[in-house]
């Protein structure tokens, strides 16, 4: 891996850490949401059905400038948190991962709402029939059995996340050791001649990143299994 | 027969229901009440008997009437009662267990509480089960747990949603016996909802029969089972009277048992428990033979001298006549044809045939 230069492993680094936290940081509110949306009838339903899903249908380079305009350093909610908790998203890795968790949630959403939905909420019943609360039956039969779905979605939106260009580079451009992660750093390393050995090792990087992820959500969705008594 | 002993056992009513829900275009209007004991819940399968038991534990709400057990108002649209499922400690078991599938026998036991755990594990034998998934246990098993699982939320009443209606035939005999000494053994009222005339009579006390969202007709299960008129209600194959048996004594060398009753002695095949033990025994109405002479030289065992109290035509060619054998009410299902051949009328004694082997094992409780 020589052809990787101190910038491309700063990049590969950060790529890491911003899919990472925006992975971590949107799984609650993905849990929730697919909750919400697989269990409850109320008004509305279908808008925020239609919010969450914008992102996977508008072209990356539109949800970037939305976050630009919402987030930027100007925008209403950008210098609203700035000024009140200190929080800055332009230009910053903060921003990268705010918009990789943007891009992945409705991903995330999709296969945990899945997952809510295969529960048998027979269960939930039964489960109140023996005193059980509502929290406490989310926390002992729903969530428990749902968390293969939870699973998957996390794993589908870190990829998600990793793999995130178009947002992000819009909303907080590809600056090195700040902003740049693995898919901008290539991309910009192909408008230099003579760096495709670079290139190729990120390239490499990438699909070993990618496999990992996949390998590890099949044996975790596998340990799962069997100990739900291997269906 | 339930007589008035059994009433008294009972005491006063421990449930009382009346109902209304409309569910698309279907309507339940249902009213009863019930004593201890079991309260057999009868009829077939979209008439709406899960839907009461349902509307019992909360998980249906009606949109009017009322549900009490003991004295617990569970439901009151008048005066605005709904208590949450969680509140109700109804204990449930489902026609498809629903044991939860991620946690052990164990866990699944203790999910609702531990209220004599150690009685209700020995009782329902499930010892050797504890440390097993549910995922690893047969259909018989799994709903045994659910049984113990409901029980050791102590709950104020049992429901039960055609537990057996998912198990082959040996394994409701080998749960039979589990649910009959849960009856005697724990002193709560249960609702057991079924389509299976030989388990009511094996099991309930009281009988609601229900068609099409309304109650038909309820009672002793003894009384309501004896009743001509309710054979079209119940369905011919499901009408049969019960009577209540003692163990008299063994024909061991040729697998017989006799079986006294107030009128004299039958036998059945089969060890039937213990001298002196009571036993219940179902009596099919379609397998009654009537014949007005003793019949000399047949094959059945059991010839009954029968009075005839009451005489039932329904629509289609059979005849449902009531008998009096003894103090015990017996029921026949005969043709309309022979009826009148035979010129059968109310007060003729006559003797009444039973095929030792028409009563199966299934019809057979303690």
């Amino acid at each position: 891996m020589d052809a990787l230069g101190p910038q491309e492993w700063t990049a590969i680094w950060l790529s890491l850490r911003v899919a990472l936290v925006a992975t971590l940081a949107s799984l609650p509110v993905a849990v929730w949401i697919a909750y919400v949306l697989a269990r409850k009838t109320f008004p509305g339903r279908q808008l925020l059905n239609g919010l969450v899903h914008l992102p996977l249908v508008l072209p990356p380079v539109v949800t970037g400038y939305l976050l630009l305009v919402l987030f930027g350093q100007q925008g209403p909610i950008g210098s609203f948190l700035d000024q009140t908790f200190g929080i800055s998203f332009a230009f910053r890795w903060t921003g990268a991962a705010l918009a990789a968790g943007i891009m992945a949630f409705p991903l995330m959403v999709r296969a945990i709402r899945l997952g809510f939905e295969a529960v048998d909420s027979g269960l939930e019943d039964a489960a109140a029939t023996l005193g059980a609360s509502h929290l406490r039956i989310l926390f002992t039969v729903t969530l428990p059995l749902v968390l293969p779905g939870i699973l998957a979605g996390a794993i589908l939106g870190f990829a998600k996340a990793l793999g995130e260009f178009g947002a992000t580079i819009t909303f907080v451009a590809a600056i090195p050791g700040q902003t740049q992660t693995i898919p901008t750093a290539i991309y910009g390393l192909l408008q230099v001649p003579g760096r495709e050995p670079a290139v190729l090792g990120l390239v490499i990087v990438s699909i070993i990143l990618a496999m990992g992820a996949l390998l590890m959500s099949e044996w975790l969705a596998r340990r799962m299994s069997k100990r739900l008594g291997g269906k | 027969m339930a007589g008035p002993s059994d009433v008294e056992k009972a005491g006063r009513q421990m449930i009382s229901i009346a109902i209304k829900k409309q569910l698309g275009a279907f309507q339940l209007d249902v009213q009863f009440e019930a004593p201890m004991g079991v309260t057999a819940i009868f009829g077939r399968s979209g008439s709406g008997k899960t839907s009461v038991v349902n509307a019992v534990a909360g998980l249906l709400r009606p949109d009017d009437g009322q549900i009490i057990v003991g004295d617990t108002v569970l439901f009151d649209r008048a005066a605005k009662v709904d208590l949450p499922t969680q509140n109700r400690r109804t204990g449930y078991v489902f026609q498809d267990a629903r044991l939860f599938p991620h946690m052990s026998v164990m866990r699944n036991l203790a999910y609702g509480g531990t209220h004599d755990a150690e009685r209700i594990i020995q009782i329902l034998g499930l010892d050797s089960l504890l440390d097993r998934m549910p995922n690893s246990l047969s259909g018989g098993e799994r709903q045994r747990v659910a049984l113990g699982r409901a029980l050791m939320c102590d709950p104020q009443i049992l429901l039960m949603d055609e537990p057996l209606a998912a198990l082959d035939a040996p394994r409701k005999a080998e749960i039979l016996p589990y649910i009959e000494r849960l009856r005697d053994e724990v002193q709560i009222p249960i609702l057991y909802v079924s389509h299976d005339m030989s388990e009511v009579a094996r099991l309930a006390t009281t009988i609601v029969v229900i068609d099409a969202g309304h109650v038909v007709t309820s009672g002793p299960v003894g009384t309501v089972l004896s009743q001509p008129e309710a054979v079209p209600l119940l369905g011919v194959r499901a009408a049969g009277a019960v009577i209540e048996t003692t163990v008299a004594g063994r024909l061991l060398d040729d697998g017989l048992t006799e079986l006294s009753y107030s009128g004299g002695r039958i036998v059945l095949p089969g060890i039937l428990g213990v001298l002196g033990q009571t036993v219940r025994v179902r009596v099919p109405a379609q397998d009654v033979i009537l014949a007005k002479e003793p019949p000399v030289g047949i094959s059945a065992l059991n010839v009954l001298p029968v009075t005839i109290t009451r005489i039932e035509h329904g629509r289609g060619p059979g005849v449902a006549v009531g008998l009096l054998a003894g103090n015990d009410h017996l029921l026949a299902r005969v043709t309309r044809r022979s009826a009148l051949r035979m010129e059968l009328a109310v007060g003729q004694q006559i003797y009444a045939i039973i095929k030792a082997t028409a009563v199966g094992p299934e019809d057979i409780g303690s």
